[in-house]
């Protein structure tokens, strides 16, 4: 029971995540993957455990929600040195980042 | 006798099959390390030559790696994201100690006697600090801010005897720690030099430390020929400004930035680099330049300034003549160019270009790439001139 509960729970995220990851084309999934790793690795790590931006591991960023972490990609975070993306990343791609990085896209 | 047919065996073989056990006897002034990141990997490289000699691995995670040399430029100690400290003997390429201090380090320095090496750490924040010789700890010291809370430590360098400087990122201050006796460090602390230190410098006589801030315009500057007059603030209008733009990569902060008597800064968010009087402490000029600059290099007869980017434009170099000060070039050695790195006279520059798996040299009279070297996915370079520079 709890098994097929957490099943449905993972059929709900991956069709949240879906339209998104859909809208990236693979090229650009890959440039957008290794942007996660070279480019925000300088400041939250390449293997995402931290730095002078806070930890991205799947644990760390799963008490928030999908839209606080795009948000956050797009907008930053005033008062910290994370910019805002939004001049370099479309909503689409942020989307895609943020399923990424949650775990919700391999 | 014994000694005599020996070397006519090593002359007979060269480099052949006794290489193995006689080495050919060399010197260190000519090699250099270049990180490749991703794959916590060092290279062994030979100035005069622009080639790989021998590669190191098993370093970790070297995002953002940055390394200093023993007085004697054969080891390096190599200061990991992931908190690992490695000794690499670079005349034998392989790794002659290694010791995980932290759960995640920025960078670290090594004393002017060269007996000890101190780790800044973000996590869980302070120094550690080792000896060269054997890297067992002799001093842990938290960073615990006038707030009471445990401090990120960026900016660290070495000051004249036992000593290091470093600053607390977010308590915002300066600490000078005095190891003269490792067991009892004397701290001496400036609180409230403002807010959110990122990166530090001191310039290469040892006399000035300067923290950029990222939280406020402006720099905190401390004399250390005059330490009792304490952290005074210059520059106030560095930094974002009224419309603060967003960083895409926060600018780095040496003490290779001085030219004779200016130092050359890269401006925060800014399309600019900030020329400023070394002594005076004003700004005298402004040179724009292509994109957000992260490292701003004099080359070391100060005639010339090199800049690389943050994204977007990572992937142009910009090389200013000091003396006009403007622009001579806009070169685009490769593919996000993440780190410079002059030879010791400076007649050239290495270059990593992360994404083009490669690091291209240039000859810095002709402007033109003279080698090029196969790297994967390179980030610092660092020669052992360093070894002699206060702060590198």
């Amino acid at each position: 029971m709890r098994m097929l509960a957490a099943v449905t729970g993972a059929v709900v995220l991956a069709l949240a995540a879906w339209p998104a990851a859909a809208e990236v084309a693979p090229a650009r999934q890959a440039k957008l993957k290794d942007m996660v790793a070279q480019d925000c690795g300088s400041c939250h790590g390449m293997t995402r455990q931290g730095g002078l931006g806070s930890p991205l591991r799947q644990e760390d960023l799963a008490k928030l929600s999908a839209e606080a972490v795009i948000e956050t990609i797009l907008e930053g975070r005033p008062g910290t040195p994370m910019p805002p993306w939004k001049a370099m990343l479309s909503r689409e791609e942020a989307a895609w980042i943020a399923a990424y990085l949650m775990g919700e896209l391999k | 006798m014994k000694r005599l047919a020996a070397t006519v065996l090593g002359l007979g073989l060269g480099l052949g099959l006794l290489s193995a056990c006689q080495p050919v006897l060399r010197g260190t002034g000519d090699l250099g390390l270049v990180v490749e990141r991703a794959d916590g990997r060092l290279m062994v490289v030979e100035n005069s030559t622009s080639t790989k000699l021998a590669s190191v691995s098993g370093l970790g995670d070297l995002s953002h790696a940055a390394l200093v040399y023993s007085r004697d430029q054969r080891f390096a100690y190599v200061f990991g994201r992931d908190g690992g400290l490695t000794k690499v003997d670079i005349l034998s390429g392989a790794i002659a100690g290694r010791v995980m201090q932290s759960g995640n380090s920025i960078g670290g320095a090594i004393s002017q006697d060269g007996s000890l090496v101190a780790v800044a750490n973000y996590t869980p924040g302070g120094i550690k600090v080792f000896d060269a010789a054997t890297l067992e700890q002799v001093a842990d010291i938290p960073a615990i801010g006038a707030d009471g809370k445990a401090s990120k430590v960026i900016g660290i360098a070495d000051l004249s005897g036992r000593r290091f400087i470093y600053s607390l990122y977010d308590a915002g201050e300066i600490w000078i720690a005095d190891l003269t006796d490792p067991k009892a460090p004397r701290l001496t602390k400036h609180t409230n030099i403002g807010k959110l230190p990122y990166d530090a410098l001191i310039t290469g006589d040892g006399r000035w430390y300067l923290a950029g801030l990222f939280g406020e315009d402006g720099i905190a500057l401390l004399d250390l020929w005059n330490p009792d007059k304490g952290v005074k603030r210059i520059l106030d209008h560095y930094g974002k400004g009224k419309e603060a733009l967003p960083v895409y990569k926060m600018p780095h902060l040496r003490g290779w930035a001085v030219a004779g008597d200016e130092v050359w800064l890269p401006a925060i968010g800014h399309h600019q680099v900030l020329v400023v009087d070394k002594g005076k402490w004003t700004e005298k000029a402004r040179v724009d330049v292509a994109g957000q600059p992260v490292f701003a290099m004099a080359r070391p007869d100060g005639k010339q300034v090199w800049v690389n980017f943050a994204l977007p434009d990572y992937s142009k170099v910009q090389v200013i003549d000091t003396q006009t000060k403007t622009v001579i070039k806009t070169l685009e050695p490769g593919l996000a160019i993440l780190h410079m790195e002059f030879t010791a006279k400076g007649e050239r520059v290495w270059l990593s270009a992360r994404d083009s798996d490669k690091v291209v040299v240039y000859d810095t009279e002709t402007l033109a790439p003279v080698a090029e070297l196969p790297a994967v996915k390179p980030s610092g370079i660092f020669f052992t001139s360093r070894a002699g520079k206060t702060g590198l």
